[in-house]
Protein backbone atom coordinates (compact mmCIF):
# COMPACT_ATOMS: atom_id res chain seq x y z
CA UNK A 1 0.00 0.00 0.00
CA UNK A 2 1.31 3.13 -1.12
CA UNK A 3 -0.26 5.58 2.09
CA UNK A 4 1.38 9.40 -0.09
CA UNK A 5 -1.49 11.58 -0.94
CA UNK A 6 0.09 14.42 -2.39
CA UNK A 7 1.68 14.00 -6.21
CA UNK A 8 4.47 16.27 -6.32
CA UNK A 9 6.39 19.44 -4.36
CA UNK A 10 6.18 22.84 -6.06
CA UNK A 11 7.48 24.57 -3.54
CA UNK A 12 9.64 24.36 -0.84
CA UNK A 13 11.16 27.00 1.34
CA UNK A 14 13.69 26.02 4.19
CA UNK A 15 11.88 26.32 7.32
CA UNK A 16 8.84 28.88 5.74
CA UNK A 17 6.77 27.28 3.49
CA UNK A 18 5.67 24.19 0.93
CA UNK A 19 3.48 23.89 -1.59
CA UNK A 20 2.51 20.23 -3.17
CA UNK A 21 -0.21 19.36 -5.40
CA UNK A 22 -2.48 16.24 -5.46
CA UNK A 23 -4.91 14.74 -8.90
CA UNK A 24 -7.92 13.17 -7.17
CA UNK A 25 -8.03 10.18 -9.19
CA UNK A 26 -11.25 7.69 -9.80
CA UNK A 27 -8.88 4.85 -9.65
CA UNK A 28 -8.17 5.42 -6.04
CA UNK A 29 -10.25 2.57 -4.09
CA UNK A 30 -11.65 4.64 -1.48
CA UNK A 31 -13.40 7.13 -3.48
CA UNK A 32 -15.81 3.80 -4.28
CA UNK A 33 -16.87 3.72 -0.46
CA UNK A 34 -16.67 7.34 -0.13
CA UNK A 35 -19.77 7.69 -0.99
CA UNK A 36 -21.23 4.80 -3.04
CA UNK A 37 -24.53 4.33 -4.79
CA UNK A 38 -27.35 3.71 -1.61
CA UNK A 39 -30.85 3.09 -1.37
CA UNK A 40 -33.01 4.77 0.96
CA UNK A 41 -36.46 3.04 0.73
CA UNK A 42 -37.80 4.09 -2.99
CA UNK A 43 -34.95 6.63 -3.68
CA UNK A 44 -32.50 5.73 -5.04
CA UNK A 45 -28.82 7.76 -4.47
CA UNK A 46 -26.20 7.64 -6.90
CA UNK A 47 -22.68 7.49 -5.80
CA UNK A 48 -20.63 10.55 -4.78
CA UNK A 49 -17.27 10.00 -5.35
CA UNK A 50 -15.24 12.60 -3.04
CA UNK A 51 -11.67 12.27 -1.50
CA UNK A 52 -12.62 12.28 1.82
CA UNK A 53 -11.63 15.31 4.61
CA UNK A 54 -9.42 12.84 6.33
CA UNK A 55 -7.43 12.26 3.81
CA UNK A 56 -7.19 15.70 3.04
CA UNK A 57 -5.91 16.30 6.11
CA UNK A 58 -3.26 13.68 5.53
CA UNK A 59 -1.93 15.48 2.19
CA UNK A 60 -1.69 18.62 4.77
CA UNK A 61 0.07 17.11 7.34
CA UNK A 62 2.18 15.38 4.74
CA UNK A 63 2.79 18.40 3.06
CA UNK A 64 3.79 20.82 6.53
CA UNK A 65 5.58 17.16 7.30
CA UNK A 66 8.28 17.32 4.94
CA UNK A 67 8.11 21.27 5.04
CA UNK A 68 9.22 20.63 8.86
CA UNK A 69 11.93 17.98 8.22
CA UNK A 70 12.94 19.94 5.43
CA UNK A 71 14.18 22.60 7.87
CA UNK A 72 16.43 19.77 9.70
CA UNK A 73 17.69 18.26 7.29
CA UNK A 74 15.40 15.37 8.06
CA UNK A 75 17.51 14.68 11.55
CA UNK A 76 14.26 14.37 13.43
CA UNK A 77 11.65 11.68 13.42
CA UNK A 78 8.74 14.51 12.68
CA UNK A 79 5.14 12.88 13.60
CA UNK A 80 2.03 14.59 13.56
CA UNK A 81 0.61 15.41 17.40
CA UNK A 82 -2.28 17.13 17.21
CA UNK A 83 -4.31 18.93 14.43
CA UNK A 84 -5.34 22.38 16.03
CA UNK A 85 -7.86 23.14 13.68
CA UNK A 86 -9.30 21.55 10.08
CA UNK A 87 -12.62 23.69 8.87
CA UNK A 88 -13.71 22.44 4.87
CA UNK A 89 -15.45 25.04 2.74
CA UNK A 90 -15.47 22.40 -0.42
CA UNK A 91 -15.61 19.19 -1.76
CA UNK A 92 -12.75 17.84 -3.47
CA UNK A 93 -14.13 15.13 -5.92
CA UNK A 94 -12.12 13.19 -8.63
CA UNK A 95 -10.87 15.16 -11.92
CA UNK A 96 -9.97 18.10 -9.94
CA UNK A 97 -6.22 19.13 -8.34
CA UNK A 98 -5.30 19.93 -4.55
CA UNK A 99 -2.99 22.42 -3.95
CA UNK A 100 -1.78 22.52 -0.51
CA UNK A 101 0.09 25.31 1.04
CA UNK A 102 1.71 24.87 4.20
CA UNK A 103 3.74 27.80 6.53
CA UNK A 104 6.05 27.34 9.85
CA UNK A 105 4.36 29.00 12.33
CA UNK A 106 6.73 28.08 14.95
CA UNK A 107 9.46 25.46 15.19
CA UNK A 108 11.99 24.66 17.73
CA UNK A 109 13.99 21.25 19.17
CA UNK A 110 10.99 19.97 20.37
CA UNK A 111 8.43 20.54 17.44
CA UNK A 112 6.55 22.69 15.48
CA UNK A 113 3.01 24.06 14.60
CA UNK A 114 2.21 24.84 10.91
CA UNK A 115 -0.85 26.64 9.14
CA UNK A 116 -1.94 26.09 5.78
CA UNK A 117 -4.50 26.12 3.08
CA UNK A 118 -5.91 23.71 0.64
CA UNK A 119 -7.44 24.81 -2.96
CA UNK A 120 -9.05 23.29 -5.44
CA UNK A 121 -7.89 24.15 -9.44
CA UNK A 122 -10.42 23.04 -11.95
CA UNK A 123 -8.82 22.49 -15.44
CA UNK A 124 -11.83 22.69 -17.30
CA UNK A 125 -11.51 26.56 -16.17
CA UNK A 126 -7.93 26.82 -16.15
CA UNK A 127 -8.21 30.53 -15.88
CA UNK A 128 -11.06 30.36 -12.48
CA UNK A 129 -9.87 31.45 -9.62
CA UNK A 130 -8.76 28.34 -7.11
CA UNK A 131 -11.61 27.31 -5.04
CA UNK A 132 -10.57 27.29 -1.32
CA UNK A 133 -10.89 23.69 0.27
CA UNK A 134 -9.69 24.13 3.81
CA UNK A 135 -8.01 25.72 6.39
CA UNK A 136 -6.04 23.44 8.70
CA UNK A 137 -3.56 24.07 11.63
CA UNK A 138 -1.31 21.59 12.81
CA UNK A 139 1.33 20.40 15.87
CA UNK A 140 4.07 18.24 15.04
CA UNK A 141 5.99 16.84 17.41
CA UNK A 142 9.77 15.51 16.95
CA UNK A 143 9.28 12.46 18.35
CA UNK A 144 12.16 11.66 20.25
CA UNK A 145 12.76 14.37 22.59
CA UNK A 146 9.10 14.71 23.60
CA UNK A 147 8.30 10.90 24.54
CA UNK A 148 11.09 10.07 26.91
CA UNK A 149 11.60 6.74 28.00
CA UNK A 150 10.31 5.40 25.18
CA UNK A 151 13.31 3.67 22.62
CA UNK A 152 12.47 4.48 18.69
CA UNK A 153 14.29 3.13 16.23
CA UNK A 154 17.67 4.83 15.43
CA UNK A 155 16.81 5.25 11.56
CA UNK A 156 14.29 7.88 10.26
CA UNK A 157 10.98 5.90 9.64
CA UNK A 158 8.95 8.91 8.87
CA UNK A 159 10.67 10.24 5.87
CA UNK A 160 10.76 6.85 3.76
CA UNK A 161 12.22 6.06 0.37
CA UNK A 162 8.64 7.08 -0.57
CA UNK A 163 8.93 10.33 0.66
CA UNK A 164 12.56 11.19 -0.30
CA UNK A 165 11.68 9.59 -3.58
CA UNK A 166 9.02 11.81 -4.04
CA UNK A 167 11.50 14.89 -3.44
CA UNK A 168 13.68 13.79 -6.10
CA UNK A 169 10.97 13.20 -8.25
CA UNK A 170 9.84 17.08 -7.76
CA UNK A 171 13.49 18.23 -8.79
CA UNK A 172 14.66 18.84 -4.74
CA UNK A 173 17.62 17.55 -3.20
CA UNK A 174 17.68 15.14 -0.66
CA UNK A 175 20.06 14.98 1.78
CA UNK A 176 22.96 12.29 1.82
CA UNK A 177 22.18 8.94 3.51
CA UNK A 178 18.76 9.00 2.26
CA UNK B 1 1.79 49.45 27.42
CA UNK B 2 1.68 47.42 30.52
CA UNK B 3 -0.99 44.18 30.16
CA UNK B 4 -3.44 44.24 32.99
CA UNK B 5 -4.37 40.96 34.97
CA UNK B 6 -7.45 40.98 33.19
CA UNK B 7 -6.09 41.56 30.05
CA UNK B 8 -3.56 38.68 30.33
CA UNK B 9 -6.27 36.44 31.69
CA UNK B 10 -8.77 37.12 28.87
CA UNK B 11 -5.61 36.61 26.10
CA UNK B 12 -4.84 33.27 28.15
CA UNK B 13 -8.11 32.45 28.10
CA UNK B 14 -8.19 32.29 24.54
CA UNK B 15 -5.45 30.68 23.91
CA UNK B 16 -6.09 27.49 26.35
CA UNK B 17 -10.02 27.26 24.43
CA UNK B 18 -8.12 27.16 20.78
CA UNK B 19 -5.37 25.11 21.91
CA UNK B 20 -8.25 22.45 24.37
CA UNK B 21 -11.02 23.20 22.83
CA UNK B 22 -13.03 24.01 26.07
CA UNK B 23 -15.84 26.81 26.71
CA UNK B 24 -15.42 30.44 28.11
CA UNK B 25 -16.65 29.09 31.19
CA UNK B 26 -14.33 26.37 32.16
CA UNK B 27 -10.88 28.49 31.76
CA UNK B 28 -10.95 29.63 35.93
CA UNK B 29 -8.10 30.45 37.33
CA UNK B 30 -8.00 27.43 39.73
CA UNK B 31 -8.77 24.95 36.85
CA UNK B 32 -6.09 22.38 36.54
CA UNK B 33 -4.73 22.14 32.72
CA UNK B 34 -4.86 18.46 32.50
CA UNK B 35 -7.24 17.43 34.89
CA UNK B 36 -10.52 19.77 34.52
CA UNK B 37 -9.19 20.96 31.01
CA UNK B 38 -8.01 17.91 29.51
CA UNK B 39 -4.83 18.73 28.37
CA UNK B 40 -2.48 15.93 27.17
CA UNK B 41 1.24 16.14 27.28
CA UNK B 42 2.18 17.36 23.44
CA UNK B 43 -0.76 20.33 24.29
CA UNK B 44 2.07 21.97 27.01
CA UNK B 45 3.81 22.34 23.47
CA UNK B 46 0.76 23.41 21.67
CA UNK B 47 -0.05 26.22 24.59
CA UNK B 48 3.54 27.21 24.50
CA UNK B 49 3.91 27.91 20.57
CA UNK B 50 0.12 29.76 21.42
CA UNK B 51 1.55 31.79 24.20
CA UNK B 52 4.59 33.15 22.16
CA UNK B 53 2.25 34.18 19.45
CA UNK B 54 -0.32 35.39 21.64
CA UNK B 55 2.39 38.04 23.46
CA UNK B 56 5.16 38.24 21.39
CA UNK B 57 7.33 36.20 23.91
CA UNK B 58 9.65 33.39 23.52
CA UNK B 59 9.62 30.47 25.73
CA UNK B 60 12.71 27.94 26.29
CA UNK B 61 12.03 24.22 26.39
CA UNK B 62 11.17 23.06 30.02
CA UNK B 63 10.47 26.57 30.88
CA UNK B 64 7.21 26.49 31.56
CA UNK B 65 6.85 23.34 32.53
CA UNK B 66 10.45 21.96 33.42
CA UNK B 67 9.38 18.36 33.51
CA UNK B 68 13.06 17.47 32.65
CA UNK B 69 13.42 17.79 36.86
CA UNK B 70 10.85 14.75 37.06
CA UNK B 71 13.43 12.23 35.08
CA UNK B 72 16.48 13.32 36.52
CA UNK B 73 17.56 11.02 39.30
CA UNK B 74 18.94 13.41 41.80
CA UNK B 75 15.60 14.69 42.13
CA UNK B 76 13.42 11.52 42.09
CA UNK B 77 13.33 8.98 43.92
CA UNK B 78 10.84 6.04 44.43
CA UNK B 79 8.45 7.83 42.50
CA UNK B 80 8.60 10.82 44.43
CA UNK B 81 10.35 14.24 43.83
CA UNK B 82 13.17 14.54 46.78
CA UNK B 83 13.96 17.68 49.06
CA UNK B 84 16.40 18.58 46.11
CA UNK B 85 13.82 18.26 43.62
CA UNK B 86 11.03 20.24 45.30
CA UNK B 87 13.86 23.05 46.28
CA UNK B 88 14.61 22.48 42.20
CA UNK B 89 10.87 23.10 41.05
CA UNK B 90 10.75 25.97 43.21
CA UNK B 91 13.55 28.14 41.54
CA UNK B 92 12.36 27.11 38.48
CA UNK B 93 8.50 27.80 38.74
CA UNK B 94 8.35 30.74 40.90
CA UNK B 95 4.44 30.75 38.57
CA UNK B 96 3.09 27.57 40.34
CA UNK B 97 1.62 27.01 43.39
CA UNK B 98 3.87 23.74 44.82
CA UNK B 99 2.26 23.56 48.14
CA UNK B 100 -0.83 21.31 47.64
CA UNK B 101 2.17 18.99 45.04
CA UNK B 102 4.06 18.67 48.45
CA UNK B 103 1.92 17.88 50.95
CA UNK B 104 -0.32 15.52 48.79
CA UNK B 105 3.12 13.83 48.92
CA UNK B 106 4.93 14.53 45.74
CA UNK B 107 4.42 11.74 43.51
CA UNK B 108 5.31 12.45 39.85
CA UNK B 109 2.68 11.06 38.52
CA UNK B 110 0.91 13.84 40.54
CA UNK B 111 2.86 16.91 39.17
CA UNK B 112 0.77 18.01 36.04
CA UNK B 113 -1.88 19.44 38.45
CA UNK B 114 0.14 21.88 39.44
CA UNK B 115 -0.35 23.33 36.44
CA UNK B 116 -3.29 25.30 36.42
CA UNK B 117 -5.05 28.25 34.18
CA UNK B 118 -3.41 31.06 37.30
CA UNK B 119 -0.43 29.40 36.63
CA UNK B 120 -0.05 30.03 32.83
CA UNK B 121 -1.23 33.77 34.08
CA UNK B 122 1.62 33.97 36.38
CA UNK B 123 3.96 32.55 33.59
CA UNK B 124 3.17 35.15 31.24
CA UNK B 125 3.11 37.66 33.48
CA UNK B 126 6.55 37.06 35.03
CA UNK B 127 7.86 36.65 31.02
CA UNK B 128 6.44 40.50 29.97
CA UNK B 129 8.09 42.01 33.15
CA UNK B 130 11.39 40.21 32.20
CA UNK B 131 11.04 42.18 28.58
Amino acid sequence: MRWIWIDRILELERGRKAVAVKNISLAEEVLHDHFPARKVGDRTFPALPLMPNALIIEGMAQTAGILVGHALDFSEKVILAKIGKAVFHAAAPPGFTLRFSAMIERIDAQGASTSGFVDRLDWACPDAPPVRVAEIELLFSHVDRNLSGLAFPEHNFVFTDQFMNLLRQSGIDVPAGF
Amino acid sequence: MTMTQDDVFAKVRDVLKDALGVDDEEVVPEAKLTEDLGAESIDFLDIAFRLEKAFNIKIDQGEMLPDNVLTDSRFVSDGRVTDEGMAELRRRMPHANLDEFEESGRKVEDFSSVFTVDAVVKFVKTKLAAM
